[in-house]
């Protein structure tokens, strides 16, 4: 098998691999910033459950998570299984928004009361002291961690193969266990590094744009 | 009649009084200076005047009205709360400008959003909308000359020194046209070189029409610049007069020996 031909066949698999990517990404972000408000409300029930459900999600792998969101609702109501590909897609969103909803607090947390009291004085509404004032500030300050998740839930794609999600790292062993050549596995690792250069550059972009500013 | 009535104001935190039934009233135009030593609430009185602290008990009337009652706990409103707020500005000891807006965003933006809202409401045409909020610019820039910023307006806070982030700060709380600006220890934070050009805005600020209280540690300002003087000691109101009278002939055992450390500190 050519390195053409064994290039064309891990770039199917790479296609699941960027659309895990991508949809987990845009379910994950907004749902993170739902899941902050949950844990940082004044309520106190709905922050005790949303911490908890942070607790959980972020206390057990993401792969007994996708294995459960595939397999659980047929094991214990007899349900029709999701498709493969929803069930991945799901776990991951929820898995990786919980992980946001974290580096979000933090970032909402670390900044200063004064920049509430400030607004508070002008008067603003708190909504307008979050949407004008704080969310920009969190932004520049969570790009960082940011980052870092993201770049991990490039590799963490890998986990959809679990239940038979032919991403990336499936897409190679197929070709191992079918030609019985072994390379193909090596060579995906430079696939998962292109990508997250790229995102190291566009985070690199990103922080140098927010730099204008200091505080 | 009185700009502000505060009446037996008490706050406590965790069941220590911070301030033990403060009364005072104030007429239009004038600067009353609030001197203390550290620790004798004069930060929260200032608190409770802004609305960000509430009062355990007393009353705040502003031009006769009260706008703050304790006896009358219901829940206010946000909006009629923002709305009792803005008869207050507030310049903070550190500044608290926005880092991500510019000199003149800063000053326009409380503003800009309040006019937004309220032509919003009313279902005003674009061309008001851009007349109101272009409106707001030239108020702001009027402001940033005042403090003698106007060139800076396109500058960063993160590229002002400390004594130009506070004038923009008064900028910005002027803009809202408050009733009564406070400011709390306005220059604590600033090195001595800078203490003077936040100072000498604060004096170019006093007029008729202008009326401040101002919580400092600067007694000669307090001295020249205020019409009344208010020593405040453990949470309450220990000697209150004309400057001439607090600091040439004091009462108080406490006030004496308060001035006479604050002038050995020179």
């Amino acid at each position: 098998m050519s390195f053409i031909d064994v290039t064309m066949q891990l770039l199917n698999g790479f296609k699941t691999t960027m659309l895990i990517f991508a949809v987990t990404l845009l379910g994950a972000v907004p749902l993170g910033l739902v899941i902050t408000f949950g844990s940082m409300s004044k309520i106190k029930p709905l922050r005790f459950l949303t911490r908890t459900f942070v607790w959980i999600i972020r206390g057990t792998p993401l792969m007994l998570q996708v294995i459960l969101v595939f397999y659980g609702p047929g094991l214990m109501f007899g349900a029709r299984a999701l498709p493969r590909e929803v069930a991945v897609l799901l776990a991951f969103i929820i898995n990786y928004a919980a992980y946001f909803s974290e580096i979000y607090r933090g970032g909402i947390e670390s900044i200063p009361a004064g920049q509430y009291e400030a607004g508070l004085v002008l008067g603003m509404t708190k909504r307008q002291i979050f949407f004008k004032v704080v969310l920009f500030q969190v932004i520049k300050r969570i790009v960082p961690p940011m980052g870092n998740e993201i770049i991990t839930l490039v590799k963490d794609t890998s986990l959809a193969r679990v239940i038979s999600v032919t991403e990336l790292v499936m897409a190679a062993q197929d070709i191992v266990a079918v030609k019985g050549i072994i390379w193909p596995t090596f060579y995906i690792g430079v696939f998962y590094l292109l990508v997250s250069g790229v995102l190291t550059l566009l985070f690199n972009r990103i922080e140098k744009k927010l730099d204008y500013y200091k505080g | 009649m009185a700009v502000l009535e505060v009446k037996n104001i008490r706050k406590s935190f965790d069941g220590e009084e911070v301030l033990k039934g403060i009364d005072f009233s104030m007429e239009k135009g004038e600067v009353l200076a609030i001197i203390g030593s550290s620790g004798s609430g004069k930060t929260t009185l200032l608190r409770c005047l802004n609305f960000l602290l509430e009062p355990d008990e007393g009353r705040i009337l502003v031009n006769g009205a009260c706008i703050f009652d304790a006896e009358d706990k219901q829940k206010i409103k946000e909006k009629e709360l923002r709305e009792k707020r803005l008869h207050f500005g507030l310049v903070f000891q550190s500044f608290h400008l926005f880092p991500q807006y510019n000199v003149l965003q800063n000053v326009t933006l409380a503003a800009q959003l309040q006019i937004k809202e309220a032509l919003k409401e009313r279902g005003a045409s674009k061309q008001e909308k851009k007349e109101a909020l272009a409106a707001v610019n030239v108020q702001a820039e009027q402001l940033l000359r005042q403090v003698g910023l106007l060139e800076k307006k396109q500058a960063y806070p993160c590229e002002l020194s400390g004594g130009q982030q506070q004038r923009v700060a008064i900028a910005r709380a002027l803009a809202l046209n408050p009733d009564i600006l406070c400011f709390d220890e306005p220059t604590s934070a600033l090195d001595p070189a800078l203490t003077g050009e936040v100072l000498r805005v604060i004096r170019g600020l006093k007029s008729s029409e202008r009326t401040m209280i101002v919580v400092t540690h600067e007694m000669e300002f307090a001295r020249r610049v205020a019409d009344r003087v208010i020593y405040m000691a453990d949470g309450v109101i220990e000697e209150y007069g004309e400057p001439e009278q607090i600091f040439a002939n004091p009462q108080s055992p406490k006030l004496k020996a308060f001035l006479q450390n604050a002038g050995e500190g020179l």
